[in-house]
């Protein structure tokens, strides 16, 4: 195996970190697909409600955080800014969610 | 062309980040997406406020079946990953790949869609269920629809970079524009992953 010492895209490298990359995004996709199964099975197996709707909630918030960092790449570097967009979009999201809650069930 | 600066025979790493322009590109999307999170916040706050306000109306237990759902649900998911691919072959400067990626992206999106239309369609015909019906049935074509609308304009996005761009090949310039919808198409599958978990799962319960 010869090895390539200067940084350009064409060497091992990141042809190696692209492999990876998309082993990652693969099993991102399993988990996806494992995560709506359980929600869709826990809602017709017909459990507690008290018991199910707290699990798929938190489903779905693990199934979006692995598509946020592996298929929208922010596990890369250079994504701070980004990472602030979205974690402040998303509190600023949860506090609307909660105030038009109280607003209407108080 | 082939040799100018936007058109370098080997790729960088980051194509969608190698301008000026597609820096800026990326960062205002993200902006942009930052703030459509709080505007779907706001939709499925005000769902969750009004879901049981039926009115006399249909109930979301009546109306819903999951068998529908979980073939959007699926669709939408695969069509996540085969634009996810597509990506992979642009990083990879594999132009005709990507194209193919990003046709069965769009051929599953406009299959997610046909079946939402044939949803609605059921729910007003059948049901009578109408954004008319109660604030139930106004809050719920509101989000829906709104994630429906986000749906078709991606798809008008992604078909019209693949026919604007079809000759040119890939490059530096449209790299962030392939990039960019791209995520957008990654962010409507994660508004419907809520929309399925809240409205339907929720709703059936």
């Amino acid at each position: 195996m010869t090895e390539n010492i200067n940084s350009t895209n064409s060497d091992g490298y990141y042809e190696q970190k692209k492999k990876e990359e998309m082993k990652h995004q693969l099993i991102t996709f399993a988990l996806m697909i494992i995560f709506t199964f359980i929600a869709f099975g826990m809602v017709l197996a017909e459990l507690d409600k008290l018991f199910v709707i707290p699990i798929i909630i938190v489903l779905a918030i693990v199934q979006v955080i692995f598509q946020l960092y592996y298929f929208m790449h922010m596990s890369h570097k250079g994504h701070e800014l980004p990472s602030i967009m979205i974690y402040g979009g998303l509190s600023v999201a949860f506090l609307t969610i909660l105030t038009f809650l109280v607003l209407i069930w108080w | 062309m082939s040799n100018d600066t936007l058109n370098p025979k080997v790729m960088p790493e980051e194509p969608e980040k190698a301008t000026l322009e597609g820096k800026n590109k990326f960062l205002g999307f993200w902006f942009f997406l930052g703030g459509e999170t709080v505007l779907f916040a706001s939709l499925f706050g005000t769902f969750l406020a009004l879901r049981n306000s039926t009115n006399g109306g249909p109930s979301s237990q009546e109306l819903f079946g999951l068998d529908l759902v979980f073939i959007m649900t699926m669709l939408l998911l695969t069509s996540s990953l085969t634009s996810v691919v597509a990506i992979y072959q642009m990083k990879k400067n594999n132009f005709a790949k990507m194209q193919a990626w990003l046709a069965i992206t769009v051929i599953l999106g406009f299959g997610f869609l046909s079946l939402e239309i044939y949803e609605f369609y059921e729910y007003i015909t059948l049901e009578d269920f109408t954004f008319r019906s109660s604030a139930f049935g106004s809050a719920f074509y509101t989000l829906v629809g709104f994630h429906g609308g986000h749906v078709l304009f991606g798809l008008l996005w992604i078909l019209t970079l693949m026919i604007r761009n079809a000759k040119r090949g890939l490059n530096l310039y449209n790299a962030p524009k392939f990039y960019v919808a791209s995520l957008y198409w990654h962010f409507i599958d994660v508004v419907w992953v809520f929309i399925f978990t809240v409205v339907y799962l929720m709703g059936v319960i």
